[in-house]
């Protein structure tokens, strides 16, 4: 232990990250907190002087708020399918990379690019690729002419091209091409991690595995997954908080309608309705959502532990 | 099961293609290891013997030779399909499966007719366990385990599917001092039980002799000598080896054989029928020392140990390589450290004498 005389030194060499942290992180937790349980809070109301009382009124509301319960399901959806899908292509890669020399670095740069990408660019190039070329905004009865690069590629094998996010198109489309967008952007970094881990693993496991005759699946699953296991929870774990924080990827896609033409906020999610309470001044609905987002993240992190504590090794 | 290896040659390429570094491992190694016996590959770090075994388990392909298990030919054999047990130095137990899924896992691996029934298999892994006697350890974790337990586990997890030879790559070398012995004889009993062929690595000379049926030892790729430990010992071909083997090492001087007499310094120190004149290099094993107040190579006395059953005498000579002399006599022998001078007799079947220059052995007759 420093000497308590010493000990005012330390606090002054850290006072400026904790400044920082006080009123950058800190105080605007507290300030979410509090705005939460303020019955009909709004930053402007507060300004004229207005006082509030005490009350679970802004949860109420947002509970019951149709949207809400959308934007709920959206995000809910996109968790699920996202993160398990991405998670095991990243891994099949990874896996495939390390097995290859020639090319290796080559190769993982190009898987890399994506992280280094804006995610707005991806979008717009990803709404372009599903887009019908020559459809046009609004109106009903639109003229296909030629459909984007996916609809191109099935009309080259036969099939019917499929609206997948202009005027008219169906929520299942709409969420399968959100589904794919964000599994390609969430690759890069999965890829990455896993990489790292599989190339620590020590090449004397599967020098052993040789001599036992194990089978190359065997090997997959008994050894590389297992010894893996620590970087699988991470990617997981941290894929599940990314996927509740989803926003700018619908954006990208559908713009800040948050959904097709005809059906404005139909892909909204839980973040895109804090904003939306934002942009309305309603602070307090706001904070009230952000607090209900940060529980369902706490919980699915701990059930994530709980698992990952049974089933990661060492 | 025999193993043959022909001309066994490894060279890995030199990294730099301008720099023509290429390393020859293993140059050129031709022995038949007979049925049943443990050999043991000695030599010091770099020498080929860890390339040497990791070709014969197939992890690494020979640039040229063969090698045979039996009459097969096995070079062109993966790995997979050689039949090995092999012990790695640092044992690379599954770290997430306890000790019993551990000796398993090669069992598991069985296909078609050697596949068998789960109760067989836990059968056959708590015999391995029995034999190495970690039968009480099987439920826990490598981490949960000593050095010298998991060595065990390595053991029982080569053994399980009874392997056609067993190979171990410095397989006590993480353990202390007291476990390496225990655990070598250890090894040696588990050989005899079994019978398995057994090729183990090591550059512990003591480890070496004392287990093996067969030492070979290597220098830089290349063969030195074969033999049994003892004559290995007894007979040293060269230079290298006679120094390489032997606790407290051999004492080496300066000599000439000049009309069937060697000389160290001035003095005639042993007759040497049958040996031509010429510079040598004179090996005297440390048991070699006579001490006799007549005798012909006079040493300047610097410290005696006493251990017990026997007196360690450390002297110096002009024509010493090393810069002490360490001759082992029989404790009866009262050494007063103040007389400063000491003078030996050589027994002649524990004088060796080289060419200077090859460190090739020269032979002369010993009465």
């Amino acid at each position: 232990m420093v000497e308590s005389k010493q000990q005012w030194k330390a606090w002054l060499y850290l006072s400026p990250a904790i400044v920082l942290l006080l009123v950058f992180t800190v105080w605007p937790i507290i300030n979410t907190v509090r705005m939460a349980f303020l019955e009909n809070y709004s930053g402007l109301k507060a300004a004229g002087g207005m006082v509030f009382e005490f009350g679970i009124g802004n949860f109420e509301k947002v509970i019951g708020y149709r949207r809400f319960v959308n934007c709920l399901k959206n995000t809910v959806l996109l968790c699920i399918w996202t993160v398990p899908v991405s998670t095991i292509l990243a891994l099949l890669i990874a896996v495939a990379l390390n097995s290859i020399k020639p090319l290796q670095k080559v190769l993982q740069t190009i898987f890399f690019l994506p992280y280094v990408t804006n995610s707005i660019a991806i979008g717009m190039v990803f709404a372009a690729m599903f887009n019908i070329v020559g459809s046009f905004y609004g109106t009903e009865n639109e003229i296909i002419v030629t459909a984007g690069i996916i609809n191109n590629v099935i009309q080259f094998f036969g099939g019917e091209p499929i609206n997948w996010i202009n005027y008219g198109s169906t929520y299942t489309a709409n969420m399968f091409v959100m589904v794919v967008y964000i599994v390609w952007n969430a690759l890069p970094f999965k890829i990455l991690v896993l990489l790292g881990g599989l190339q620590s693993i020590n090449k004397q496991y599967y020098d052993a595995a040789k001599v036992d005759s194990t089978p190359r699946r065997r090997i997959f699953t008994k050894i590389t997954v297992p010894l893996l296991s620590p970087m699988l929870a991470y990617v997981v774990i941290t894929g599940f908080i990314g996927g509740f924080k989803e926003y700018t990827s619908i954006v990208g896609i559908f713009g800040e309608k948050m959904g097709p033409p005809d059906d404005a906020g139909r892909l909204n999610t839980m973040v895109g309705f804090i904003y939306d309470a934002l942009s309305t001044n309603s602070q307090g609905r706001a904070s009230a959502a952000a607090l209900i987002l940060f529980g369902i993240i706490l919980v699915v992190t701990m059930i994530n532990m709980q698992v990952s504590k049974k089933r990661v090794h060492y | 099961m025999k193993i043959v290896l022909q001309n066994l040659t490894k060279i890995f390429p030199s990294r730099n293609k301008k720099a023509n570094d290429e390393v020859i491992a293993v140059n050129n190694f031709d022995f038949e290891i007979p049925d049943g016996k443990l050999i043991g590959l000695l030599g010091p770090s770099g020498c080929g013997k860890s390339t040497t075994l990791y070709m014969i388990s197939g992890l690494q392909k020979p640039t040229s030779g063969r090698i045979f298990f039996g009459d097969d030919d096995v070079t062109e054999v993966s790995t997979e399909n050689r039949g090995i047990g092999l012990v790695f130095q640092n044992y690379a137990l599954y770290p997430h499966l306890t000790v019993k899924q551990n000796i398993l896992f090669p069992l598991q691996n069985l296909k078609g007719e050697d596949k068998m029934p789960k109760d067989k298999m836990l059968e056959r892994a708590h015999e391995a366990a029995r034999l190495v006697q970690i039968e009480e350890l099987m439920e826990r974790k490598p981490s949960e385990l000593s050095g010298g337990q998991q060595q065990r586990v390595a053991i029982a997890r080569a053994l399980v599917k009874m392997p056609r030879v067993l190979l171990l790559d410095e397989p006590l070398s993480n353990l202390d001092a007291r476990l390496r012995l225990q655990t070598r004889e250890e090894i040696r009993r588990i050989q005899k039980e079994t019978g398995i062929t057994t090729v183990f690595v090591t550059h512990d000379q003591e480890e070496a002799m004392s287990i093996s049926d067969m030492i070979v030892v290597m220098k830089t790729g290349i063969v030195q000598q074969i033999g049994a430990p003892q004559d290995v010992y007894d007979s040293p071909a060269n230079l290298f080896v006679a120094k390489f083997l032997g606790t407290p090492p051999i004492n080496v001087f300066e000599g000439v054989v000049k009309g069937e007499k060697l000389y160290i310094g001035e003095s005639a120190v042993l007759d040497v029928k049958g040996a031509a004149d010429q510079e040598v290099m004179v090996g005297v094993r440390p048991e070699g020392f006579v001490l006799d107040a007549k005798g012909a190579l006079e040493c300047k006395l610097s410290n005696v140990e006493v251990m017990g059953r026997d007196v360690s005498i450390v002297s110096t000579h002009p024509h010493s390589a090393n810069p002490m002399i360490r001759s082992i006599i029989d404790a009866d022998n009262k050494v007063d450290v103040n007389v400063g001078t000491v003078r030996f007799t050589l027994k002649a079947h524990k004088t060796f004498i080289f060419n200077k220059e090859t460190e090739e052995r020269i032979y002369f007759e010993v009465k």
